[in-house]
């Protein structure tokens, strides 16, 4: 097994953040996993890149990854085919997009008969309720935990809450937990 | 222990960069003294190390001070009296540390510092290579080339063992890939205190600044003793060669983990092989398989420890292969060879006079961009190297 | 007169020097070509010469000494020639000039 993950977002809205905590929950769940970010870009409102790499081997690549298993995208206004380059054979795209997986895959030009999956989530308007600030990065996890069951869902709330510890914690597990159940998925048959 | 059916617990690994892995190794090793200035991408060591004496996890001093010359100034001080002391530091901070690595070691003080290594300006480079530790490599420190996080925890931890080894007493380094290493989140196995001491344990040093037991330290030396007193460091060096391959081997009997001075992956029968360290070994390690696959027969030689080098054992593994092919993150302007770990092993082949190709290759300085694609092309000039002689230092990836 | 010195190995690493105060036994006084000269009849006990000397070569003695205008004094100052090097700034700071740098061997003619 060896799952890749790319993250696509803008400086503060958390894609490294998230790459960490999904690369933290699948070490906790006793896998090997490693993520890092495309560094240098630590500017609010700068596209940022991140990756998170999970295997069962002992051995990890540290190279950049740049034939995903799985696309993430925080920022509806990365949602192009740039994004998802590379994106393997039943490959999964999950993204902060309000519109419906299908229209997210007709923007992204994803070819059917691939056995890709896409999920879209209003990981934005999720943040605004929860935290008042459009820090979606928590948001977004829950979409992938739904779409990819990658990683447990209480594994991820427990880590949130240990990093953002007391209220703010609580906001965030619920927004996780938020995107968890409104998240549509679809396959492209 | 196995024997009497008592099996130890599985320890849980914590997900941590090599950043935060080598402030759980100072903890761990109830380190005395800190003394560190801030740089990137080494940071987040001293931040975490500063966390655990705030929330008392360590009791130790953390020293502010307003440079990296000041710092290891500092770390000296505090070495001298006997003290157990860490500092941290990166590219333009050990440039700048340059003159006082040397008073260091000449003072004999075993400070073991972190490097999250970083290209050197100019121009302004936040980014990975080996160009700093590359530019420090005849202080007379111990140099470590760690591969992973965890590596880097066990290092920290058999670094101060020998560093504060009567016989040995030099500074070690042990150093790894800015943000691709440092930053990176994987999984670490961290060991209780109780037994990392029973490991490494404060040994008070034989001549330290002491009140009532004065001695003069780093005093000045007139051409009739200097020379003896440089020449103690050589020896020094000779011994660590053994002592760290000792301490290497306790600590896997100790905690379950050993990595060797060096290794050699899927060095059985290859017929060529590739000189690499930290994150570019690793990487090499998920390719070779499947290039052995393909039927390019090469292996792996992963440089850990640097300083001293391990020439017997490095003129073993080479009398066995056609080809080397040596991949360089620094460049030796002007030199023979620009790769200068390639002119150590270009040197090493003829004073032992052994029979194959060398072939040096700069890459990735400046932490430009390498994926798997570009470690299978080395892989492939490696194989071609073993027929075809490569006289000049191939600068991979660049734009001419 | 190197091959009489020890080894690399029996020296303490580090050049660290394990017997304090040992530059008492490296007597400097042989590097002096102009040797000062205490003028005690001068001399008002100012103590100038004792805080500028580099080396501490100037000793406080208690010695007494009455000038010829009959002014008492409990104590004075004396150079160590074993130490002094002759730099001369104690001729230099001296406000009464009462030292004088005299050359070390003019006086054996």
């Amino acid at each position: 097994m060896r799952i890749e993950i790319r993250w696509h977002g803008r400086g503060g809205q958390g894609a490294v953040t998230a790459s960490e905590i999904v690369a933290a929950a699948a070490i906790l769940e006793g896998k090997n996993a490693l993520a890092f970010p495309e560094f240098g870009a630590e500017r609010r409102g700068a596209p940022v890149r991140a990756y998170t790499r999970i295997t069962d081997e002992s051995e990890m690549a540290r190279t950049p990854i740049v034939s995903p298993n799985i696309v993430v995208i925080l920022d509806p206004s990365l949602i192009t085919p740039s994004y998802v380059e590379g994106l393997k054979e039943n490959g999964c795209v999950v993204a902060n997009a309000p519109e419906d997986p299908k229209d997210l895959a007709e923007k992204l030009k994803l070819k059917e008969g691939l056995g890709l999956r896409v999920a879209t989530v209003d990981a934005t308007s999720i943040a605004l309720k929860w935290l008042r600030v459009p820090i979606v990065n928590t948001a977004i996890l829950g979409s992938l935990i739904k779409a990819t069951g990658i990683v447990k869902l209480d594994t991820v709330t427990n880590l949130v809450k240990e990093r953002f510890p007391g209220r703010i914690g609580e906001a965030n597990a619920s927004a996780v937990k938020d995107a968890y159940e409104s998240t549509k998925v679809e396959d492209l048959e | 222990m196995a024997s009497l059916g008592i099996v130890k617990e599985v320890k849980r690994p914590k997900p941590l960069s090599t950043n935060s892995a080598i402030a759980y190794a100072t903890k761990d090793l109830d380190v005395d003294v800190v003394s560190a200035y801030p740089i990137t991408p080494q940071t987040t060591v001293v931040e975490k190390i500063a966390d655990f004496i705030a929330n008392g996890e360590l009791d130790a001093e953390m020293i502010h001070v307003e440079s990296e010359h000041s710092a290891l100034s500092a770390a000296i001080g505090a070495a001298a009296t006997g003290a157990r002391t860490f500092t941290a530091t990166a590219s333009q901070g050990l440039a700048l540390m340059h003159e006082i690595l040397h008073i260091a070691s000449g003072m004999r003080t075993p400070i073991v510092m972190s490097v999250a290594m970083r290209a050197l300006s100019a121009p302004i480079s936040i980014w990975n290579d080996h160009s700093d530790v590359m530019n420090a490599r005849d202080s007379s420190w111990i140099i470590y080339f760690v591969s992973s996080a965890q590596e880097a925890y066990d290092t920290i931890i058999q670094a101060f063992k020998l560093a504060e080894d009567s016989e040995i007493l030099l500074p070690v380094m042990v150093s790894y890939d800015g943000y691709v290493m440092s930053h990176t989140i994987e999984p670490v196995i961290t060991e209780e205190r109780d037994d990392v001491l029973k490991f490494a344990p404060k040994r008070p040093f034989s001549y330290r600044l002491d009140p009532d037991k004065p001695v003069t330290m780093g005093p000045i030396a007139d051409p009739n003793w200097f020379y003896e007193i440089k020449y103690q460091q050589v020896i020094a060096m000779e011994k660590a060669l053994v002592k760290a391959r000792e301490i290497d081997e306790e600590f896997k009997k100790t905690f379950g983990r050993g990595y060797g001075i060096y290794e050699c992956f899927m060095c059985d029968d290859a017929e060529a092989l590739i000189v690499a360290k930290t994150s570019y070994a690793t990487t090499l390690k998920t390719i070779l398989p499947r290039m052995w696959e393909k039927g390019y027969k090469v292996g792996l030689l992963r440089l850990r420890l640097y300083r001293p080098f391990p020439v017997e054992d490095f003129k073993n593994i080479l009398d066995k292969v056609n080809a080397i092919l040596v991949i360089d993150r620094a460049i030796s302007y002007g030199a023979p060879l620009q790769g200068p770990l390639a002119m150590e092993f270009s040197s090493l082949i003829s004073r032992e006079d052994l029979n194959l190709n060398l072939t040096s290759v700069v890459a990735g300085i400046g932490q430009r961009r390498m994926i798997d694609s570009d470690f299978e092309n080395l892989v492939k000039l490696a194989w071609e190297s073993r027929t075809k002689k490569f006289d000049k230092t191939i600068f991979y990836g660049v734009r001419t | 007169m190197s091959s009489e010195l020890p080894g690399a190995s029996e020296l303490v690493i580090g050049g660290i020097i394990t017997k304090p105060g040992n530059s008492l036994e490296y007597k400097t006084g042989d590097w002096r070509v102009l040797k000062p000269v205490i003028d005690q009849e001068k001399c008002v006990r100012c103590r100038l010469c004792w805080i500028y000397c580099p080396d501490a070569a100037i000793i406080e003695v208690e010695e007494e000494y009455t000038n010829k205008k009959g002014r008492k004094y409990k104590i004075s100052y004396k150079v160590n020639y074993d130490y002094c090097k002759g730099c001369g700034i104690c001729a230099e700071e001296c406000p009464v000039n009462a030292i004088e740098m005299v050359p070390e061997y003019e006086k054996k003619r």
